[in-house]
C-alpha cells in the first residue's frame, strides 16, 4: 500500500521548537483524523508536510512509500513538488491572490500537477476539458459556476473559502491530502455537503485518498469514519485510537488528556505562555 | 453557461516563455541609411534637418529658437540620474527616401523587422490605421479607406506640416511649449517624426490607430512629435509601441504629443513601452479637455533605462474628464520614474489616477504625481491610488504625491501602499503545483489586472506576455 510516513518530526518556527516528535503513517485509502486544543501544533504539522519555508525541520522524516516500497524523502522537495507528487493542503486560513481569477489559477494547478515534469511555458491542460471538469465539480460541491471568474479568496467569506478548497482538493485529485479544519466557517448544511463530498473525492472514481482530517468538531467525519483518531498536545501525539477516541473528546474536552500525559501539557503550557522561555534566553 | 473563464489568461496559453523571446526584441536591422545627420548637436545640424525636410521659415525658426531654449536650461532636478552626452547622438537619421503606402514599398530589411515585430500581422487584424517609425522617420502608413472617406486625417507630421499648416499651425507647440522643460526644448529643435491625427466631428473610430517606434541605429536619437487633435463629438484610440535592440551605450528617446480632446469627444491614448535598458525615455505628454471631453492615458512603462513621463490632462471647461491608468515595471539597471498630472482649470470636472508599479532585482520605480485644482474649478473630483509591488529586498520604490487646491468645494481622495511579495502568497500557490517563477509571475499579473483588464484584448495579451518576460530574470 501507499503510504504518508512521518517519523520523529521536530518543527521549529523562528528557532522555536513547536512539534517535538511526531509519528504517523497514513495510508493510501485511510482516513486519519488529528485532535488537540488550540494552539497544540496540528496547523504546523500540515505546513510541514507540505514544506512551508518558514516551518523548520529539525529532526525527523517525511517520506512518500510506493506500492512497490519505493522511499521518496518528502523533505527534499519544494512545496511544488510535493503538490505534484499528490501532497496537498486545504489551508485553515487560505491566502486571497487579488487579481488572480480562481480558474486561471486553478487551470495552471491541475496541469502541473497532473503532469509533474512540465516546465513553465509548456501547454496548459486545453481549455475546453478543463472548462467542463471545473463546471461539472462546482455544480456537485453546489458552488454558483461565477465563482470561478473570482480572484483567489479575494472578499470571500470564510464558508467560500473552505469550498474553495474543497474544490481545489477535487480538481487536484491528491494521493494524500491534509484538511485543516476544513469544516470551519462552514454553515450547518455545507459542513454536512463538504462531508459528503470529501468522502466521495477520497474513495472513489479517480483512486482513492489518504486524508488527515484535523478537526474540532463531529460533522465532518461522519461521512468519513476515520480508521484512527490522533490526540495532539504540546507538539506531540500523546493518543491515538478508533472513532471512539474522536467522540470522546467531542463530548469530554482535553481535561482527561491533559492529567495522563502531564509532561506534554506542561509543554502546552510553555508553549503558550506569553513570553516564549527560549526567545528570552536567545540573546 | 460560463464558468468564468476569460481569454486574458494572467499566464500566457502555450509555449510564448520558450527561450529566444527574450530577446524578440533585441535584434538588428541592418538596412543603410538614406542620410545621417553627423552627431552632436548645433544650429548646423538643426536647420540642416529643417532643410532636408524642405520646411516653410517658421518650422526652422521655430526649431532654432527652441535650440538656444535648450542650451538655457538647466537638466530637470527631479526624476533620476540623467547622464547622456548630447554631443555622441545621431539627432537626425532617414532611413528610406520616401514613405511607403503599402509594406512592399518598405526596404525590404526594414520591411522584415515590422514583420517580425508583428506589425503587419496587427493591421491586418484590428487596427483602423498604421504608422511605423524607424529611426527618424515613418517609413510605412495606412489608414482605411472609409476613414479617409470622412475626413480622417492620420499621417506623419512632417507631411502634415507640409499638407495641413494651418491646422497644424494652431495647435502646434500651444500645449507644450519648448519652454516648458529641457527635453521638450530638444524635441522641438530636432524633432522628426510623429503622428498627425484629426477626427473630424462626430466621427468615431472603432480599430485602434497604432504608431510603432523602432529605434535600430547606436547612439541615436528619436525625437518623434506627436499632435492629436479629436473635433467635437469625434472618438478615437491611439495605441503606441516602442522597442529597440540593446546597445552598451545609451540612446536618447524624447517625445512631444500633444493633445486636443475638444467638446464631448474621447480619445485614449495607450503606449506600451519596452525600450531597451541602454535608452533614456524622457517624454512630455499633455492633453486638453475641453468642455465634457474624456482624456483617457494608459501609460505602460516595461523598458528603458530612465523613463522619466508624466502625462497630463488639462481639464479646461466644465464636465472635462481626465484619467490615467499607469503601470511601471523597473528590474536591474532600471528607474522608472513615471506618473500623472492632471489640472483641474474648470468647475466639475473630474479625474482618476491609478498607479501600480513592479520592482524587482534593484529596480527602481517612482510614482511622481499632481492634482491641481485652479480657483473656481468648483464641485472638481479627483482620486488617486497609487500601488507599488517589490519583489525582492533590493528594489525600491518611492511615491511623491502632490496635490495643490485653491479651491473649497472639492472632492480629493488619495491612496498609497507599498506592499511586499508575500512569502504566503507564494507558498500558497507553490503548494498548488505552481513553481516558484509561476508563482510571482501569477502574484504580479494580479496585481496589475485591474489595469489590463481596461486594454483591449490583443494589448491585454501582449502586455501580460511583457510582463512574463519581464518576470523571466527574476527567479532561478
Ligand atoms: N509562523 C509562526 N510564527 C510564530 N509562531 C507560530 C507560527 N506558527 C505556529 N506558531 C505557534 O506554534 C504553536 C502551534 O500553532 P498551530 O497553528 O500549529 O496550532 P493548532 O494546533 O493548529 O491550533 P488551532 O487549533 O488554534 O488551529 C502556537 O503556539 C503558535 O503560536
Ligand atoms: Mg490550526
Amino acid at each position: 500500500m501507499e503510504k504518508l510516513v512521518i517519523s520523529g518530526l521536530h518543527v521549529a518556527v523562528g528557532g522555536l521548537e513547536i512539534l517535538k516528535g511526531v509519528d504517523i503513517e497514513i495510508g493510501r485509502g485511510e482516513i486519519h483524523a488529528l485532535m488537540g486544543p488550540n494552539g497544540s501544533g496540528k496547523s504546523t504539522l500540515g505546513y510541514a508536510i507540505m514544506g512551508h519555508p518558514s516551518y523548520e525541520v529539525t529532526a525527523g522524516t517525511i517520506e512518500l512509500v510506493d506500492a512497490d516500497g519505493t522511499r521518496h524523502n518528502v523533505l527534499e522537495m519544494e512545496a511544488d513538488q510535493r503538490a505534484r507528487a499528490g501532497i496537498f493542503l486545504a489551508f485553515q486560513r487560505p491566502m486571497s491572490i487579488p487579481g488572480v481569477r480562481l480558474a486561471d489559477f486553478l487551470r495552471h494547478a491541475v496541469t502541473n500537477v497532473r503532469n509533474p515534469d512540465r516546465k513553465e511555458g509548456h501547454e496548459l491542460l486545453p481549455m475546453r476539458e478543463f472548462r467542463s471538469e471545473l463546471k461539472a465539480k462546482m455544480s456537485e460541491l453546489e458552488m454558483d459556476s461565477d465563482f470561478a471568474r473570482r480572484y483567489v479568496n479575494d472578499g470571500f467569506s470564510g464558508g467560500e473559502m473552505k469550498r474553495a478548497e474543497i474544490l481545489q482538493l477535487a480538481m487536484l485529485r491528491p494521493r494524500f491530502a491534509v484538511l485543516d479544519e476544513t469544516d470551519s466557517g462552514l454553515d450547518a448544511d455545507a459542513v454536512r455537503l463538504a462531508s459528503q463530498s470529501i468522502a466521495k473525492i477520497g474513495g472513489s472514481d479517480m483512486g482513492v485518498m489518504g486524508i488527515l482530517i484535523i478537526t474540532h468538531h463531529e460533522q465532518l467525519l461522519e461521512h468519513n469514519i476515520p480508521h484512527r483518531t490522533h490526540v495532539m498536545l504540546g507538539g506531540r501525539i500523546v493518543e491515538s485510537g478508533g472513532p471512539e477516541l474522536a467522540n470522546e473528546l467531542h463530548k469530554r474536552g482535553y481535561e482527561r488528556i491533559r492529567t495522563a500525559y502531564p509532561e506534554a501539557a506542561a509543554d502546552e503550557q510553555a508553549m503558550t505562555a506569553p513570553a516564549h522561555g527560549s526567545l528570552a534566553t536567545a540573546t | 453557461m460560463a464558468t468564468g473563464l476569460q481569454a486574458t489568461s494572467p499566464l500566457s496559453e502555450s509555449s510564448t516563455l520558450a527561450l529566444g523571446e527574450i530577446n524578440k526584441y533585441d535584434f538588428r536591422t541592418d538596412s543603410p541609411a538614406v542620410f545621417k545627420a553627423s552627431k552632436g548637436l548645433s544650429a548646423e545640424i538643426v536647420s540642416q534637418i529643417s532643410e532636408m525636410k524642405k520646411e516653410p521659415a517658421w518650422m526652422r525658426d521655430f526649431r532654432l529658437k527652441s535650440l538656444d531654449i535648450f542650451n538655457a536650461k538647466p537638466m530637470p532636478h527631479w526624476g533620476g540620474d540623467i547622464a547622456i552626452d548630447f554631443q555622441n547622438i545621431y539627432y537626425y537619421l532617414k532611413p528610406a527616401d520616401h514613405q511607403g503606402k503599402t509594406w512592399d514599398d518598405v526596404p525590404s530589411e526594414i520591411k522584415k523587422t515590422f514583420e517580425r515585430l508583428g506589425i503587419p500581422e496587427a493591421e491586418r487584424k484590428y487596427l483602423s490605421g498604421v504608422k511605423a517609425q524607424f529611426e527618424s522617420e515613418v517609413v510605412y502608413g495606412s489608414l482605411q479607406e472609409d476613414l479617409v472617406k470622412k475626413g480622417v486625417i492620420f499621417t506623419d507630421t512632417d507631411t502634415a506640416v507640409r499638407e495641413y499648416p494651418d491646422l497644424v499651425r494652431d495647435y502646434f507647440a500651444t500645449i507644450i511649449p519648448p519652454a516648458d522643460n529641457k527635453f521638450a526644448a530638444l524635441n522641438s529643435a530636432v524633432w522628426s517624426g510623429g503622428s498627425f491625427i484629426y477626427v473630424p466631428k462626430g466621427v468615431k473610430i472603432e480599430f485602434p490607430l497604432q504608431a510603432y517606434f523602432r529605434i535600430n541605429a547606436e547612439n541615436m536619437g528619436q525625437f518623434e512629435r506627436t499632435l492629436i487633435i479629436v473635433d467635437e463629438g469625434a472618438q478615437v484610440h491611439y495605441v503606441e509601441g516602442c522597442t529597440a535592440p540593446m546597445y552598451s551605450t545609451e540612446s536618447l528617446h524624447s517625445a512631444v504629443v500633444e493633445i486636443v480632446v475638444k467638446k464631448h469627444a474621447r480619445c485614449r491614448y495607450t503606449t506600451i513601452q519596452n525600450w531597451a535598458n541602454n535608452i533614456y525615455n524622457l517624454v512630455t505628454k499633455r492633453a486638453v479637455a475641453r468642455e465634457g471631453a474624456v482624456m483617457e492615458w494608459i501609460d505602460g512603462n516595461l523598458g528603458s533605462r530612465l523613463t522619466m513621463k508624466y502625462p497630463s490632462v488639462y481639464m479646461v471647461e466644465p464636465g472635462a474628464r481626465g484619467e490615467i491608468l499607469s503601470i511601471a515595471f523597473s528590474s536591474a539597471g532600471q528607474h522608472q520614474d513615471a506618473g500623472a498630472k492632471l489640472v483641474h482649470a474648470a468647475p466639475n470636472t473630474s479625474g482618476r489616477i491609478v498607479s501600480k508599479s513592479i520592482s524587482k532585482n534593484g529596480g527602481r520605480s517612482s510614482y511622481r504625481g499632481l492634482v491641481r485644482v485652479e480657483p473656481g474649478a468648483r464641485k472638481s473630483r479627483s482620486s488617486v491610488v497609487c500601488e507599488a509591488l517589490i519583489l525582492d529586498d533590493i528594489s525600491r520604490s518611492d511615491t511623491y504625491p502632490y496635490i495643490e487646491i485653491e479651491e473649497q468645494d472639492v472632492t480629493i481622495g488619495h491612496e498609497a501602499s507599498v506592499s511586499k511579495i508575500g512569502e504566503e502568497q507564494l507558498f500558497y500557490l507553490k503548494s498548488r503545483g505552481l513553481s516558484e517563477a509561476e508563482a510571482s509571475t501569477m502574484i504580479v499579473s494580479g496585481f496589475i489586472e485591474p489595469l489590463v483588464k481596461e486594454l483591449p484584448m490583443e494589448y491585454a495579451v501582449e502586455m501580460n506576455r511583457l510582463i512574463e518576460l519581464q518576470m523571466e530574470g527574476s527567479v532561478g
